[in-house]
């Protein structure tokens, strides 16, 4: 390290994509300490002031870092599927510059002391940012509520029982009324448990392969109700992820009634559906299900529109001893840090979805309904940021993955657009080798 | 011996029910009378014989400590003779109805009952039955009405009134009798009231009260007169209403620091039983600014005024 070099560093000549900043075009950006002084077209050579180290970013997409806001990791307590660190190594490759990371650990991220406990390993382990969501109910057992409040101070982002949806009407009303003193967003895994009890999307696909369904009408009773109760107590909601057309009309409807709601959808159901099982593999198994074409469709138009607010990766590390079994006994989930930005661009490419609506809801988005300052490329704002080539193609493979897990849907398929550098508070956490 | 006040009627129903039921002219001869009392109790002959020969059944289908013998000494104090039935001892046990109870003690020509049941609105059921004067000394989650009156007198004999100020009641106002039988007095008597609790521990409609809501503690005792706090049931705290005793006590109990935002000299009130270290601190509960143990003696003197006023009904050719 050479101690007289500047810490004032600029990218210049990107192609800027921040939506939510209305800037779009050529232009730079130039960071000190951690923070962003200046971003847009004025940023060039001659602006950027001597002692400046440069780098010339032309033909690269400069977007906000982005935000997953749903990832599970096996820290603590299933250290062998992933850790912070390993899921951070993932994030970073794949231009994710903030894990919002489940409560679904061992033991549950369901006290103070343990929001706590996460948040230091992140600090210490982690190459990106890491905020947790808590859990709703003690140990996620849908039972009885959390310390909202003393999860709030300790660093929680939002509560949610992660893969588990709370059933219990009267308890889950309380948890919103509850919540809402401390304008604390309530995000909920929309599944009505009772029904969904498949391991596939219910229809032709599951009746040929002899798997249970998995109805649509799973996420539609529980969203629909999810949101009546918004409706008698005013609280901040989130879907986690919609997985069909209903819920796309469900939640288009309760937006234009003005409900303070707003929902996700994973990366996968967006560029894959029910076909993709095949012959029972089990990189397939989702919760929610993939479900058939018509749907993605729909969740596609969900996302253009708005009425969709955020992708998620929904990355959940398995490892073979839950994956490689039969379908049915297999776990749910499959990892997705590293591919959700090339994933998501495939609808710039193919779909016909604008490439700054992908990036609003992969990062400014999420950091709005999170309470997060970063997500966008302001002045003053974080110096978090990837730079993205768009066209450049990659196969993933079992050695290239990062993450500690294999599970990827994406397992041996190219993929269009890839992150060449992560930024994370200044730092660059990643940069693509030419090998890649 | 200080002078009692003629025995004129001082109000036209002949039980207490409901602070609900009472208009504010017969709030203040009941507390005008309560406080005459208080007197009477201050002084070393404290008995007279105005019920001298009535019968005053008290009966209790919730257990009770300070309620039921405050209601003893009230009416032994007037000379009545005084009976307590306990649940647990009665023939409530073997399956009798709440109706056929009070059936059987009216046959035995009682003056008075004053009853305690775990049922809102069971106290004025068993009065529509009885033919003897009925108080209620709380009934579900409605009403505690002599609850109301003693705290009023305990906050006017500090300030000389209760209209104009600021009451802060705090804590689990949803399944509180106390807080109602408060929020209805106070309000009728021109005080301004607030509401202090989790959203959870609030009914849904309490805002058409006439009291303003708050759910954080910091604001909602902001400049208060009085800071009445309410007692949470240790059960309602494990995460069906409230996660944890410790997140309650965090943003809802009443600590040294939180009162510093009411008046400089608030009175703190407390109905009891306390939760010390909970809702309120034991530093605040035995502080300067306490009025709790005023509140029980209030308590008895409120209660001789309410079995002296409905007395006064029967023998000015009330119901009976």
């Amino acid at each position: 390290m050479t101690p007289n070099r500047s810490s004032r560093r600029a990218w210049l000549n990107a192609d800027i994509v921040a939506p939510a900043q209305g800037l779009s075009g050529t232009g730079g950006i130039v960071i000190e300490d951690g923070w962003i002084l200046a971003v847009g077209p004025k940023v060039t050579r001659d602006t950027v002031g001597a002692g400046t180290d440069i780098r010339d970013a032309r033909g690269l997409v400069l977007m906000p870092g982005l935000i997953d806001a749903r990832v599970f990791t096996g820290e603590p307590g299933s250290e062998y599927r992933e850790t912070l660190a390993t899921a951070s190594e993932a994030a970073a490759a794949g231009g994710v510059t903030t894990m919002i990371v489940m409560p679904n650990t061992e033991p549950v991220m369901d006290e103070a002391a343990i929001v706590d406990y996460v948040m230091r390993r992140a600090r210490d382990t982690a190459a990106v940012r890491v905020a947790p969501m808590a859990a709703i109910t003690k140990g996620c057992r849908g039972e009885l509520m959390c310390e909202v409040g003393l999860l709030k101070e300790a660093g929680a982002v939002a509560i949610t029982d992660g893969n588990r949806a709370v059933a219990h009407a009267n308890l889950f009303r309380r948890a919103l009324t509850y919540a809402r003193d401390f304008n604390m967003l309530v995000v909920q895994h929309v599944e009505e448990p009772t029904l969904a009890s498949g391991v596939m999307n219910a229809g032709e696909m599951a009746a040929r392969l002899g798997l249970a369904g998995i109805p649509a009408m799973a996420e539609v009773i529980m969203l629909e109700r999810d949101l009546r109760l918004v409706e008698m107590t005013g609280a901040r909601y989130h879907a986690a992820q919609i997985s069909c057309a209903a819920s796309v009309a469900v939640m288009r409807a309760a937006k234009a009634r003005g409900l303070p709601v707003s929902c996700g959808v994973s990366v996968h159901h967006l560029v894959l559906n029910e076909n993709d099982i095949g012959a029972y593999r089990t990189f397939f198994k989702l919760s929610p299900p993939l479900r058939g074409e018509a749907d993605r469709l729909a969740l596609v138009e969900g996302l253009k529109d708005g009425t969709i607010d955020n992708i998620v990766s929904s990355h959940d590390p398995q490892s073979a001893d839950t994956k490689r079994l039969p379908f049915a006994e297999a776990a749910f989930g499959v990892v997705g840090l590293e591919t959700m930005l090339s994933a998501a661009l495939s609808l710039h490419h193919n779909d016909g979805v604008a490439l700054a609506r992908l990036v609003e809801a992969m990062s400014h988005r999420p950091a709005q309904l999170l309470g997060l300052e970063t997500g966008r490329l302001a002045p003053g704002a974080p110096a978090d940021f990837t730079l993205v080539d768009i066209n450049r193609s990659w196969t993933v493979t079992d050695q290239t993955l990062r993450s500690r897990s294999k599970n990827s849907p994406f397992e041996r398929r190219t993929l269009e657009g890839r992150a060449v550098e992560t930024v994370v508070a200044g730092r660059s956490v990643f940069t693509l080798s030419s090998q890649e | 011996m200080s002078r009692l006040p003629p025995r004129v009627p001082l109000i036209r129903s002949q039980h207490v029910l409901a602070i609900g039921d009472l208009s504010p002219t017969e709030i203040t001869a009941l507390l005008d009378l309560a406080l005459t009392y208080v007197n009477v109790n201050r002084q070393a002959e404290k008995a007279s014989d105005i019920l001298k020969g009535q019968t005053q059944v008290n009966l209790f289908f919730e257990a009770s400590t300070r309620t039921q013998s405050s209601f003893e000494i009230a009416g032994k104090r007037l000379g009545a003779d005084v009976m307590n039935m306990a649940v647990s001892t009665s023939s409530i046990s073997k399956g009798e109805t709440v109706l056929d109870t009070a059936m059987t003690i009216n046959a035995m020509h009682p003056d008075f009952l004053v009853v305690r049941h775990q049922s809102s609105g069971a106290v004025e059921l068993l009065a529509q039955k009885v033919s003897c004067h009925v108080i209620n000394a709380g009934d579900g989650q409605h009403e505690h009405p002599t609850q109301g009156l003693l705290d009023a007198l305990t906050i006017r004999s500090h300030f000389g009134r209760l209209e104009g100020l600021t009451v802060a009641i705090c804590g689990d106002v949803l399944h509180s009798r106390v807080a109602r039988s408060n929020i209805h007095l106070l309000t009728k008597m021109g005080a301004r009231v607030r509401v202090v609790a989790p959203s959870t521990l609030l009914p849904s409609g309490i805002g058409n009260f006439g009291t303003e809501v708050f759910t954080s503690m910091d604001e909602g005792i902001a400049g208060a007169d009085v800071v009445m706090m309410l007692r949470l049931q240790l059960e309602r705290m494990s995460g069906a209403f409230v996660p944890s005793q410790r997140e309650y006590y965090r943003f809802h109990g009443l600590t040294e620091e939180k009162l510093k935002r009411a008046k400089p000299g608030a009175l703190v009130m407390h109905p009891g039983p306390m939760n010390r270290g909970i809702e309120i601190d034991s530093s605040v509960a035995d502080g300067a600014q306490s009025v709790i143990r005023e509140q029980v003696e209030m308590g008895v003197a409120v209660r001789m005024a309410v079995l002296d006023a409905l007395s006064r009904n029967r023998r000015a050719g009330g119901v009976a």
